[in-house]
């Protein structure tokens, strides 16, 4: 039992250490890979607490999907080498101080509220969430997952015609 | 099962990696760095979906199911944003957030 907290407080470190490390790194590859590192210990997070198919879904579309989606993009758009400008030391202070700040304000009025966790052995299996994702009654999906599926269509044909851009213009011009 | 770990151990973290980016989205002017930061604030939300759901009510489903409708909508931000960030730089030659008011006339 010590060792599944272990494993959480190293995945908890590893994760923060990588999300900063993400936004202040100077080279934009570098951010896009621990991007994917804090995606792919997300993903071990899920496994310790036993979600396992969110794991899967979590790996398959943010680590294999998003990340490789935005490192492509990073190298349309830039040279691999490219660097972004140094944020400013005053920049620095004045945003990571107030952050900071809030930061502190908010865990310290989160630690007041007294959660009461409860141990339950119950496993989530993935015919529960079949049927739970097309079930139209109580406690149903039914319709998120439609105006997901629509919004999704939407979004697919959009970024289509979004990043075609000129050349449907001209085409329509000839 | 993780046996002695709260509710508000698993809250701190996603506390504060949200706030890390938001930290990355008011610092940079990349468009693609801005992207990462708000990346960075979605998993740290699917986080608290999953803690609630597993933590406080184990016998229920919504938080997991809404984890899952988070990351589709999730993935389709991030295909439309892209798609917006290729289609600027065709214009303009540049990602800078704070050069674009192509819109403006």
């Amino acid at each position: 039992m010590m060792g599944a907290k272990i494993i959480f407080y190293i995945l908890a470190g590893l994760m923060i250490l990588f999300s900063i490390l993400s936004v202040t790194t100077t080279r934009v590859i570098r951010a896009a890979v621990y991007l994917l590192f804090v995606m792919i210990l997300l993903a071990g997070f899920y496994f310790l607490v036993g979600y396992n198919f969110l794991a899967g879904v979590q790996l398959t579309v943010y680590s294999g999907g998003i990340a490789v989606l935005i490192v492509i993009a990073i190298l349309l758009v830039h040279n691999i080498e490219h660097r972004l400008e140094q944020i400013p030391t005053f920049e620095y202070l004045w945003k990571g101080g107030t952050l900071l700040a809030g930061a502190i304000l908010f865990l310290t009025t989160m630690r007041q509220f007294p959660f009461e966790r409860i141990v339950g052995t119950e496993q989530v299996s993935v015919s529960d969430i079949g049927v739970k994702l097309l079930t139209l009654g109580e406690g149903g999906f039914v319709l998120p997952f439609e105006v997901v599926s629509v919004l999704l269509l939407a979004v697919m044909i959009a970024a289509i015609i979004i990043s075609k851009g000129e050349k449907f213009k001209t085409e329509d011009n000839d | 099962m993780i046996e002695g770990i709260g509710v508000f151990d698993v809250l701190a973290v996603s506390t504060i990696i949200f706030f890390v980016g938001l930290f990355g989205f008011v610092t940079r002017k990349n468009m693609i760095s801005l992207l990462i930061s708000i990346e960075l604030m979605l998993n740290s939300v699917a986080l608290n979906f999953v803690v609630f759901n597993k933590f406080l009510y184990p016998g229920n489903i919504q938080g997991y199911i809404f984890t899952l409708f988070l990351i589709a909508v999730a993935a389709a931000e991030v295909a439309l944003a892209i798609a917006i960030i290729i289609s600027f730089y065709r214009m303009d030659n540049s990602i800078d957030a704070d050069e674009m008011d192509s819109l403006s006339g």
